[in-house]
């Protein structure tokens, strides 16, 4: 064969094989989102559905006992209404307190610092704890959070009510720092990479007008940064909805008797525990017995997690793109 | 003669009464950069109020590095070092006293390349006089009226005051950029090769400007293209390799240069 004939040959191989693993990953997707919502609904179909009243008796009793109490587990279920609350207050509180702690730092490093061995050190720090494992995060949260700052909160101003914990016990606040702390590098990176596309001549026309640098990343830079921040908070959100083995230390319960929101002031109860749908999923798996339709229950809570987190995840999309159309500069020029 | 009012009134936001454009002298200034050779060596030059100077010279002989002198720019740049002096009404502005902040509200600058906000019209012509602590609305909207009229801007946008600034075209964005840095109201205005981005219409407007602000400010404008010193300014400086060549009326630098590297640049046959 002619050499001209073997580099064709080769570069449509490469096109088919390009093809095939995005295809792969697509189906595999596909696959496991249908398998979620086959097998959950399964659950809430008698196993002899039909268009008949007894269906329907049976479907708005699975309804009722997965949003709000299932029997499986006995005393004490409260399904899976509270969880999803549990989930969202967690997942928003842990944005309130990683986005300026990460916006900061970022600014710190990309705006105020020179490029020395500190700055080095720092940003090396910084990646090595995108990679430390979830867990650990859980065990740092438990004893720093925990037992070091709860325990001196409890022995400063709760002392009356010792030896019961009123902080020094997992709970709602407790878990959102431990995830603010497992999501702070994905944040931190993308700050600082938004920074840094900034163009200089931005910096400079408001410096030149008098500005200080303070009032120039706060007035100029940092909106126009901003929607490159959303970025960084919408993968924090994506990382922390889906991260269960740390809470488990530090505030997660399977049965919580009230909502960590309600009317009663405060209104968010951050000392509170709370429920969780991932670790409804985990403890549906390990305490249902199978003849219950174990399965059923788990892809339905599952399911339920995948679309709070795309929820989530949108309403970030939607702030983010109103973000660009309000501060960014059209590409490429008039 | 509105714009001419408009250029009145521009020059009476400073609390009624101005006074005359400052002149500025320059002596001995010396500045290098990190691993360089030196950008300025021993720069003398008196530049005059209220009239407008040019530079000239070949790429890289350090005429925008000059520029960024007077409302010192270059301290931005890490490890740059500058000595001499640089008298605004015989103060020494490079002193480290000085509060650059101040400095660069008296001493405006214009760049290159349109560089508007990411903001509204408005609120880019406002940005100055908001972080001056301007929060009156009414204030406001007439300093901007005002700025935007100065820079012959006004009838092309007062129906659009709040759209984006990116939806002007460049030389609207560049008449822009200069009612923001009139709005702060300053005395001298630095203009660093303020057309050399735009079309040869839109250049020619942003000159029938400069002539026409000459009279309120003091203006050094850095141009790469002679025709445009020629026509635009009253005293030339030549300079080349970061020295300063030649300093003298426009008049005589385009015609009678004392100094042959001059004529030489003049003539096209260098540069």
């Amino acid at each position: 064969m002619l050499p001209t004939d073997w580099r064709r040959l080769r570069s449509t191989a490469m096109i088919w094989l390009t093809a095939a693993a995005v295809t792969t990953s697509l189906a595999i997707l596909v696959g496991l989102i249908a398998l979620l919502v086959v097998v959950g609904a399964s659950w809430f179909l008698p196993a002899d559905a039909g268009f008949d009243r007894a269906t329907l008796t049976f479907i708005s009793d699975r309804w009722q006992l997965f949003l709000f109490a299932s029997p499986l587990d006995g005393v004490g279920s409260a399904g899976v209404l509270p969880a999803i609350v549990g989930t969202a207050v967690l997942v928003i509180l842990m944005t309130l307190m990683v986005t300026p702690f990460g916006v900061f730092t970022a600014i710190y490093l990309r705006e105020y610092a020179r490029d020395s061995w500190y700055t080095q050190l720092v940003r090396i720090a910084i990646h090595n704890l995108a990679g430390v494992p979830s867990i650990i995060y859980g065990v740092f949260g438990l004893g720093f959070f925990i037992y070091g700052i709860g325990g001196s909160l409890d022995s400063l101003f709760f002392a009356a009510q010792l030896p019961r914990p009123t902080w020094g016990t997992p709970g709602l606040m407790w878990a959102a720092l431990t995830l603010a702390l497992l999501t702070l590098p994905v944040v931190i990176v993308a700050a600082e990479e938004g920074l840094a596309r900034i163009p200089r001549d931005l910096r400079e026309a408001s410096l030149a007008l008098g500005a200080t640098r303070t009032e120039t990343i706060f007035k100029i830079v940092l909106p126009a940064a901003s929607p490159s921040l959303m970025t960084g908070i919408i993968l924090a959100v994506a990382r922390a909805a889906g991260e269960v083995a740390p809470l488990m230390l530090v505030g997660v319960v399977k049965y919580a008797p009230a909502l960590p929101v309600n009317l009663r002031a405060p209104f968010v109860h951050l000392e509170q525990k709370f429920m969780h749908l991932g670790f409804q999923v985990y403890d549906t798996a390990v305490h249902a017995s199978a003849d219950e339709g174990r399965i059923g229950l788990i892809c339905a809570t599952a399911m339920l997690l995948v679309l709070l987190v795309l929820l989530l995840n949108l309403a970030a999309v939607v702030l983010r793109q109103r973000l660009r159309d309000r501060y960014q500069a059209p590409v490429g020029g008039i | 003669m509105e714009h001419r009012d408009a250029l009145i009134l521009a020059s009476n936001n400073r609390s009624g009464t101005r006074q005359a454009p400052p002149s500025l002298r320059v002596e001995n200034l010396c500045l290098r950069y990190p691993n360089a050779p030196e950008a300025l060596q021993d720069i003398n030059l008196s530049i005059p109020a209220g009239q407008v100077t040019a530079v000239i010279g070949p790429s890289g002989c350090g005429k925008s590095t000059l520029l960024r002198c007077f409302n010192r720019m270059n301290d931005l740049i890490d490890g740059c070092e500058y000595d001499g002096s640089i008298l605004l009404n015989d103060v020494d502005i490079l002193n480290t006293a000085t509060d650059v902040t101040v400095l660069r509200r008296r001493i405006g600058m214009v760049f290159q390349r349109p560089n508007p906000f990411p903001k509204s019209i408005y609120d880019n012509v406002a940005y100055g006089p908001r972080i001056n602590g301007q929060g009156r609305r009414r204030v406001l909207d007439e300093i901007v009226e005002n700025a935007l009229r100065a820079a012959a801007l006004w009838d092309e946008v007062k129906d659009r005051l709040h759209e984006s600034a990116f939806k002007l075209s460049l030389g609207q964005q560049q008449r822009l950029v200069i009612a923001r840095t009139i709005a702060v109201d300053p005395e001298v205005l630095l203009l660093d090769e303020p057309a050399s981005s735009l079309d040869p219409i839109s250049t020619l407007r942003i000159e029938e400007l400069i002539y026409e602000l000459k009279h309120l400010y003091t203006i050094i404008i850095v141009t790469h293209n002679m025709q445009q010193a020629a026509r635009v300014s009253d005293m030339t400086a030549f300079m080349d390799m970061g020295r300063l060549i030649e300093f003298d009326t426009t008049d005589r630098i385009f015609t009678n240069p004392s100094r042959p590297e001059t004529e030489d640049y003049i003539t096209g046959r260098y540069g």
